[in-house]
């Protein structure tokens, strides 16, 4: 074996390099943002990722659910629902909830939204650069943010009662706390 | 010389090669989660393969049925 390596010499270990290096690459381009956002790390600013649809003026001091989405994703459906009632009862007391899309092409979100009609904001995000950012580790998954537009709780995948049980004890506690706070 | 060449042609193909192995990202997962992509889109289709393969190769299971391969379960 030891002559072997000697006798390939330097050429080898050049290749053995080169083959290591190729093999990082592709963690090396994702390197800068591979890390999914977590709990009580700030939101990124969405007027920065140029969102198809209206979005808030100011999301200063409101407690908000960002939901990611897709037309093609199953689970995402149940989780409208979800979304619609959190909506409608919190609405008033200030919870905004953001539907972000992922969809690649917008007809299959309208599409999708008429046959699922909902009262609440939904984004797109054609050029899936907040996607990039926040890097959802699946879809769907709502980020609850705090009035300081930190992340609050993380819920991915699809959701079992208990889990909308909890989401909707925690935007309560949210708001609870954010009427209070002078 | 000739021996450097080649390794170095051999090592930048491989690193290309390398280079093509990416995640999947969730939110770009649209193509393959599209209908025609599902390996089991026609019961008909895969009952009809079930049954090929049970007869040629006298073996059941390999799919999401379990089984030794003696027929009988």
């Amino acid at each position: 074996m030891r002559t072997l390596l000697e006798r390939l010499g330097r050429p080898f270990s050049g290749i053995a390099l080169a083959c290591c290096l190729g093999l990082l690459t592709p963690a090396l381009g994702h390197g800068a943002t591979n890390s999914t956002l977590k709990v009580g790390e700030l939101f990124p600013q969405l007027s920065r990722f140029e969102l198809e649809g209206e979005l808030p003026a100011s999301l200063k001091g409101r407690i908000v659910v960002v939901d990611f989405w897709a037309s093609w994703c199953g689970p995402c459906r149940k989780t409208f629902p979800l979304m619609e009632e959190l909506h409608h009862r919190y609405a008033k007391r200030g919870l905004l909830i953001l539907a972000v899309n992922e969809d690649k092409s917008r007809a299959a979100m309208d599409e999708f939204l008429k046959e699922n009609p909902v009262t609440f904001t939904v984004l797109r995000d054609a050029k899936r650069k907040l996607a990039a950012q926040v890097r959802p580790p699946v879809l769907p998954t709502s980020y609850l943010l705090d009035a300081a537009g930190k992340v609050h709780s993380i819920q991915p995948g699809a959701r079992t009662a208990k889990d909308s049980r909890a989401l909707l004890k925690e935007v309560e506690a949210l708001l609870e706390q954010n009427s209070l706070a002078p | 010389m000739k021996r450097r060449v080649l390794s170095a042609t051999l090592a930048g193909a491989l690193s290309l090669l390398a280079g093509g192995c990416v995640n999947v990202q969730p939110w770009e997962r649209e193509l393959l989660a599209e209908y025609g992509m599902r390996p089991e889109r026609d019961a008909l289709t895969t009952a009809v393969r079930d049954h090929l393969w049970f007869s040629r190769e006298a073996a059941n299971g390999g799919r999401s049925v379990g089984g030794g391969g003696c027929g009988c379960n």
